[in-house]
């Protein structure tokens, strides 16, 4: 029963993340909509993590597998696909690269002027002992 | 030929089945080989597509089964808000660098896309299929969809973003003197998804916490602002 009530939780947040992508006017994914349910829940404690985890983490965990059928339908646009290969290849060498680099010395760049440094262990450990904690 | 296809395209368990044991041997090759470039999903979509071509089934029929599989996508995407909620601690310790951090990698990811796009005379379904190659692809296809983009182009790119990404990875912090471990992990996340973050994993736990933190921040970051970026070009 336990995978039925988490399962039950999960895929109703993903009904009303539907419903909600239906009836508000905004460019977001249902799946947006219904991440940001599911962490303000937990946040909350309206949805205890206990009552999700089990079923979540396997769904998290089968994700690449979900990605399998929208990748094979490249198949069908092998066409339009080649004539963008040099754009796409190139945007996506140069801009990765750019991204990871900002991001990288921006973060640490903050963390030298909050003076930060050197406590992320704890924190790693911390984090750590609570998922172990959390899964038993 | 003709009789297999037709059988094994009665069932739709076809889709499923062959989905499932092609990933199993992506998996394979990636544990013997330990290549960033075996990646178990990219290698499973190149053995089923010419499994596909080879017996002439279409994608359709592959499809007809294969779509159950996706189904689950949206209850799995909501579901990265239970490993985002276990690495809370991160938020509240560090919340103006990894904010801060993700922030300027989202901006810097659209801004180049926008440049280069501009550069390459890109129309806008072009542009608006590119911008969200950065994010996870749970949240990029939908982006993409919503935009009118082209979502094939949008798996492509993301997957080639994701390999690159968990090649370069130690390349790149090393060259730009990204030594502290969050400052790593946030970078990669950003950059490269949870591709990238397998590679962060890799580097140490404080890495691959903050990279997978990264997915999902990065990911809201960019459906909030795509839309201005988006009318662009």
């Amino acid at each position: 029963m336990k995978y039925v009530r988490q399962l039950s939780v999960i895929f109703s947040i993903s009904l009303i993340a539907e419903l909600m992508e239906y009836l508000i006017p905004l460019p977001v994914a249902a799946s947006v909509y219904g991440l940001v349910l599911m962490l303000a829940g937990l946040i909350t404690k309206i949805i205890p993590l206990e009552q999700v985890e089990g079923a979540a983490d396997f769904l998290v965990e089968i994700m690449p597998v979900l990605f399998i059928p929208p990748t094979v339908s490249i198949m069908t646009s092998f066409e339009v696909l080649s004539q963008l290969l040099v754009p796409v290849t190139v945007i996506s060498v140069v801009s990765t690269v750019l991204v990871m680099a900002v991001t990288g010395r921006v973060a640490q760049g903050i963390m030298k002027k909050t003076g930060n440094k050197g406590v992320e262990r704890e924190t790693a450990e911390k984090v750590t002992k609570e998922q172990k904690k959390s899964r038993k | 030929m003709g009789a297999i296809r037709e059988a094994l395209t009665q069932s739709v368990f076809f889709g499923v089945v062959i989905s499932l044991l092609c990933y199993q041997i992506g998996v394979l090759v990636r544990k013997k080989t330990k290549l960033a470039i075996a990646n178990p999903l990219l290698l499973s979509v190149i053995i089923i597509i010419a499994v596909l071509l080879l017996l002439g089934i279409d994608y359709d029929s592959y499809y007809n089964g294969a779509k159950y599989i996706q189904y689950f996508l949206t209850p799995a995407t909501v579901s990265l808000a239970v490993p985002l909620y276990r690495q809370l601690a991160y938020i509240r310790k560090y919340p103006a660098a990894v904010f801060g951090g993700i922030a300027s990698g989202v901006l810097t990811a659209m801004g180049s896309i926008f440049l280069m796009g501009l550069a390459f005379g890109l129309t806008h379904e072009q542009y608006v299929s590119l911008l969200p190659k950065s994010i996870t692809t749970a949240i990029g296809i939908g982006i993409s969809e919503k935009m009118g983009g082209m979502v094939n182009v949008t798996i492509i790119a993301i997957s080639i973003t994701g390999i690159l990404g968990n090649i370069v990875a130690e390349g790149v912090c090393k060259v730009f003197h990204i030594q502290e471990s969050v400052a790593k992990g946030l970078a990669i996340g950003t950059a490269a998804h949870a591709l990238g973050t397998t590679k962060a994993m890799e580097l140490g736990e404080v890495e691959g916490a903050m990279s997978s933190l990264s997915i999902v921040v990065a990911g809201i970051l960019t459906v909030i602002t795509v839309s201005v970026f988006a009318g662009f070009l």
